[in-house]
């Protein structure tokens, strides 16, 4: 029989399966779950965005589009990032159409990290970018956020971890699975603690439109860090596009014509009726932003009201549509407290540690379910705490 | 326009004290300001949308489309006042267009609607012509549809 031990890549092996995904494996053999536990939104993509691909099919679009991405989608997202967030990039020559944000995210990595190179991550967060820096033979570092800093990166933290092998600084925000948002006075100081280095940012952008309150500001912005920024971002989130899979960097030349040859030879480009949909959305779809933000912002302030009304203590996030209470006062693990939650009262919740270390102690609550569904949802987690 | 209506226009069982969280408004406040709605007429009632075809309740709907001569003064207030003292009638609207009056009547049988176009309506003073069509199914009513209840279907990746 074939060796596989041999066979196998010895990092791919050693990367641990996610700690969402072992959770949800619990999910799997559930009945009546009343579950708040999805990254994604529960709207539907909106109908005219559906309809352009729709009629992108019925035309018999069904090419590989160039490499980048149609040059039209390339154009609307520099005309969107330039609109909504006050940034310049060449649709040309620095804004790549990807498969999803995740591809984005891959891709930036992979054209930056080498052996021995150190990335800072701040944690908690998204559960990829540790293993894609593995995968490219970097060492993540790992950067605890505390609450008592509603899980913003200060530049106290950053210096902490901050060494000569620093290649990439991960910027997460608005983050998941905190609600945590960096506003501009938040990252001038990151911003001058790198800004004469040869340290780069990969600003995961994919939850820019859902803040609420406030503007999102890209460090991109601010000065100096244009040269050094690889913006990832794309629809699934703010259009409510998650099966599309369709998402974008944006980053100096420099930067982007080496991502390309990756992106190039592992994907040959982005599906094409999804990028003729993006068009549209682009287009036409900034009041179902709004649209949709403003229904994610009423539960928020529900969902928070709700817990915090149980005795819950949970910070107010700012963005995405998580929230992250503190749950460390009932004396179980976080692991355990979801459980129990699970099997005592049929309510799927993700905990904290999933998302890194300093995620102990917390659980990410989605809200992007309807205002009943979390209502039961809140019913079941009250009785569950008075049990304890 | 206060938000309150929208939100009570797409879910009418939410309460005060629910309105109140998501707008981040005070629930005795909230709570002043439907019984102001209630009492102004602004909110002129609380239904259910119930899918009739689900039960074994006979129910039948149609849309007829009247034509009308006017009333000095009156215009045609007259007629649809008296329209909607009807039971049978669950909807009265002025139109525009190539007729006046589209009234929606809903009975237990094509012969009851059948009977109440021809003993009742047609022979209405002021009543010049009815045109008749029935539905025959729903899909989309108040801006629900009717279908099989949604399951949620999104996949658990891991995000």
């Amino acid at each position: 029989m074939i060796d596989y031990e041999k066979l196998l890549h010895k990092t791919v092996r050693d990367i641990p399966p996610s700690g969402i995904r072992k959770f949800f494996d619990l999910l799997d053999d559930k009945k009546d779950v009343v579950a708040l536990t999805v990254g994604q939104p529960d709207f539907v993509t909106p109908w005219h965005i559906r309809r352009a691909a729709i009629e992108s099919l019925e035309r018999g679009k069904t090419y590989y589009t160039s490499n980048a991405g149609l040059m039209e989608a390339r154009k609307q997202i520099s005309a969107y990032l330039n609109r909504r967030f006050s940034l310049d990039y060449d649709p040309e020559s620095e804004i790549l159409i990807t498969v999803g944000g995740s591809e984005a995210i891959d891709i930036a990595i992979r054209s930056m990290v080498t052996s021995g190179d150190e990335v800072i991550i701040p944690e908690p967060c998204f559960v990829c970018y540790a293993p894609i820096v593995r995968l490219s033979g970097g060492n993540p570092v790992s950067l605890p956020l505390s609450e008592k800093n509603r899980f913003k990166l200060t530049v106290e933290d950053l210096k902490k971890v901050f060494s000569k092998r620093t290649k990439l600084l991960i910027l997460p925000f608005p983050n998941n699975p905190t609600g945590a948002v960096m506003t501009e006075e938040d990252l001038a100081p990151i911003a001058a603690l790198i800004r004469d280095t040869d340290v780069a940012v990969l600003s995961d952008e994919i939850y820019a439109e859902l803040t609420y309150g406030r503007k999102h500001v890209s460090i991109a912005s601010l000065e100096g860090m244009r040269e050094r920024t690889v913006i990832a971002s794309g629809f699934s989130k703010a259009y409510a596009m998650t099966g599309w899979r369709l998402g974008y960097t944006a980053a100096p030349f420099q930067i982007t014509s080496q991502m390309f040859k990756i992106h190039q030879y592992a994907i040959m480009c982005a599906p094409t009726a999804s990028q003729f949909a993006a068009v549209e959305a682009l287009e036409q779809g900034d009041s179902d932003i709004e649209m949709m933000k403003e229904e994610y912002d009423r539960r928020r302030r529900y969902i928070l009201k709700g817990l915090r009304d149980m005795g819950i203590s949970c910070f107010e996030p700012e963005g995405a549509f998580y929230i992250f209470p503190e749950i460390g006062k009932f004396g179980l693990s976080s692991e355990s407290f979801c459980e129990r939650l699970l099997n005592e009262q049929g309510v799927a919740i993700v905990p904290g540690n999933a998302f890194g270390e300093s995620g102990e102690g917390f659980a990410r609550i989605s809200y992007a379910y309807s205002v009943p569904h979390i209502t039961t949802a809140l019913e079941r987690i009250e009785k569950f705490i008075r049990s304890l | 326009m206060d938000k309150i209506l929208s939100l009570l226009e797409s879910n009418g069982r939410y309460t005060a004290g629910q309105l109140a969280a998501m707008l981040g408004e005070d629930a005795g406040e909230i709570n002043k300001k439907i019984e102001q709605y209630e009492k102004d007429g602004t909110i002129v009632g609380y239904k259910a949308l119930i899918d009739w075809d689900k039960t074994d309740r006979e129910m039948i709907c149609a849309v007829i489309e009247l034509k009308v001569t006017p009333q000095p003064d009156r215009g045609f207030d007259k007629i649809a006042e008296r329209l909607v003292n009807y039971p049978e009638i669950s909807g009265v609207y002025l139109m525009s267009g190539s007729y006046d009056i589209q009234l929606i009547i809903e009975g237990k049988s094509l012969k009851e609607v059948a009977r109440f176009v021809a003993m009742t309506l047609a022979p209405m003073e002021g009543v010049a012509s009815t045109a008749t069509s029935f539905v025959l199914r729903k899909y989309k009513d108040k801006g629900v549809i009717y279908a099989a209840p949604e399951v949620d279907e999104r996949g658990n990746c891991p995000v």
